[in-house]
């Protein structure tokens, strides 16, 4: 029981930072049905960008008081992310808007490399671990359970409260504001939404910052969280909000929410449980993610694919 | 006094397919004037590249005096054209008010929800289903929200096309019941349609399409009467 609900636990930590980046590849996807591969490597240039921002920005004096730190890295790491989004946007897929959907694929990989490279630049030992500050409230919660106990990091749990929030907030943000709906009908009818008045650039431009944003938010929790970062970390983490966001239905919200959570879920469960254990818990999330497909191509709360005339 | 729309010489193409060859016509201020022709004569390019949504190859679109034709398509509404697009293109996974919110995108002022009553009130039913998606709704109904969401912008000249497309004959009565309501608003009506018949009766003025070019233009009821309209389009000789 215990390990069951420790693994459960973990499951949704994991699940929580996932969910955040999926939620890049669903808005960016929703509105120009462009999956944005290079998404993952701008959550690792984010926590890059939190790390300098810690040891270059902040005095020594003030590193270890986590109410500067973790402001400073926030701060830091969303605007790297923004910057770097925005630019990818203007300049690797803007000018290939309308070119076969094959080439902004073939450009993101290009990207994803050029983002590693750049990042080897500052920090010449990336590609092994480097260390990350806990710049949080540097303690474990134990709760009893039946059978032991059941630990969860402080940064576990603020990584699943700004998960949900930040969810929330977009989705609010998305169905209620005046540029959400501009948003949602530049994703339904480009033409028709520019007729109305929408700049579809402005309403691009939002999606990648939006993106952008949660990416380095989610870059930092993860930093503090895991105390490591190597320049794969975006490869594996961006797979995995892929996978979560076709999971929930590329262009939900809710959805990539849903599928973050389910993913992080099993991967810890099917290490634990399953045959094959932590060496093959991937190989269930892509069963998993087989398994709807076949019964739901559109994913889980995904839109069936919209036919035009 | 010059003309609130004024095309010259308009031509467009898709690639290879010139669609526009020779287009030009002029709509005055309060007027409701028609474009018909027979299915793939150019009128709905016509539309859309005054919306700014294609670039024509070579010609001059000037709304109040002032070149439109390479000003990018999301500028336009602000200029004070509204287009109420073929096929109605609403957003069907949107409710009637948010639809309509849209049609009132540009806006600044605070009129809006003033103006929201107002199209509720020209069409009952979009009041009573104004929070379920445009996309359940039946044509005629869809008809209506297309036209209340184009009159959201407060434009001074609507490009309708095709309104009547696939609606039943009372229903095509009180969209063209509307458009005459409209104009005598005060707004000015560019209408594109191949009921020819009834666009004719409403216009001031007329113009045919055939193949790409203007052929033939005059006064709602002169080109009624003439043979060569009534031959072609209105099923007769
Ligand atoms: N997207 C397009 N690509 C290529 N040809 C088109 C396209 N849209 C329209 N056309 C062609 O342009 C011509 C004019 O079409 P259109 O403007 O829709 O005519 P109308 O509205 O008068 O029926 C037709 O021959 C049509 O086949
Ligand atoms: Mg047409």
């Amino acid at each position: 029981m215990a390990t069951l609900l420790q693994q459960l636990t973990s499951g949704l930590v994991l699940g929580a930072l996932i969910a955040l980046i999926a939620l890049g590849y669903t808005m960016v996807y929703g509105i120009i049905q462009l999956i944005n591969f290079a998404h993952g490597e701008v959550f690792m240039v984010s926590v890059f960008g939190a790390l300098a921002t810690y040891k270059w920005f902040i005095p020594q004096s003030w590193q270890g008081t986590w109410q500067i730190a973790l402001p400073c890295m926030l701060v830091g790491a969303v605007l790297v992310a923004v910057v770097l989004a925005v630019l990818m946007e203007r300049f690797a897929y803007r000018p290939l808007r309308n070119a076969p959907r094959l080439a902004p694929l073939i450009t993101a990989l290009g990207v994803s490399v050029m983002l590693k490279e750049f990042v080897r630049n500052f920090f010449p030992g990336a590609t092994a671990a480097v260390s990350v500050p806990r710049a949080f409230v540097d303690k474990a919660i134990t709760f009893a359970v039946p059978g032991g106990t059941v630990v969860i990091q402080s940064t576990g749990i603020l990584l699943v409260v700004v998960s949900i929030i930040g969810a929330v907030l977009l989705q609010t943000y998305i169905t209620r504001s005046r540029m959400g709906r501009a948003m949602r009908a530049t994703a339904q009818d480009p033409d028709t939404a520019r007729l109305m008045g929408v700049d579809p650039n402005r309403t691009i431009v939002l999606t990648f910052v939006i993106g952008g944003a949660l990416a380095g938010l989610a870059a930092v929790l993860y930093g503090i969280h895991i105390n490591t970062v190597d320049t794969e970390a975006g490869f594996l983490n961006g797979i995995f909000a892929f996978t979560a966001a076709v999971l929930g239905g590329v262009g939900s919200i809710k959805g990539a929410v849903i599928g973050g959570f389910t993913i992080g879920v099993i991967k810890t469960m099917a290490g634990q449980y399953f045959p094959g254990g932590t060496e093959y818990d991937l190989v269930w999330i892509f069963v998993l993610l087989i398994v709807v497909l076949v019964f739901r191509p559109q994913g889980l709360f995904g839109e069936p694919e919209r036919v035009r005339a | 006094m010059s003309p609130l729309l004024e095309v010259t010489n308009l031509s467009v193409a898709y690639g290879a397919i010139e669609a526009v060859r020779d287009v030009s016509f002029s709509v005055a201020e309060g007027q409701i004037v028609s474009l018909i022709g027979s299915n793939g004569a150019g009128k709905t390019t016509t539309l859309r590249t005054i919306s700014g949504l294609l670039r024509p190859k070579s010609g001059t679109v000037r709304f109040e005096d002032q070149p439109i034709e390479k000003l990018p398509a999301h500028t336009i509404l602000g200029r004070g054209i509204a287009h109420c697009p073929e096929g109605r293109r609403l957003f069907g996974r949107m409710t009637v008010e948010e639809n309509l919110h849209l049609g009132a995108y540009v806006r600044k002022d605070n009129g809006v929800a003033a103006d929201m009553s107002r199209v509720y009130d020209l069409f009952p039913v979009l009041g009573q289903r104004r929070h379920q998606k445009a996309g359940l709704f039946s044509g005629g109904e869809q008809q209506m929200l297309a036209i209340g969401r184009a009159m959201m912008s407060k434009p001074r000249l609507l490009m309708l096309d095709e309104p009547s497309m696939g609606l039943s004959p009372i229903m095509t009565q009180r969209i063209f019941d509307t458009i005459r309501e409209l104009q005598s608003q005060g707004t000015t009506i560019l209408l594109v349609e191949q009921n020819a018949l009834a666009a004719l009766a409403l216009s001031d003025r007329g113009y045919v399409v055939d193949l790409g070019r203007t052929t033939l233009e005059g006064p709602g009821r002169d080109l009624l009467a003439d043979q060569r309209v009534r031959a072609a389009y209105l099923g007769e000789g």
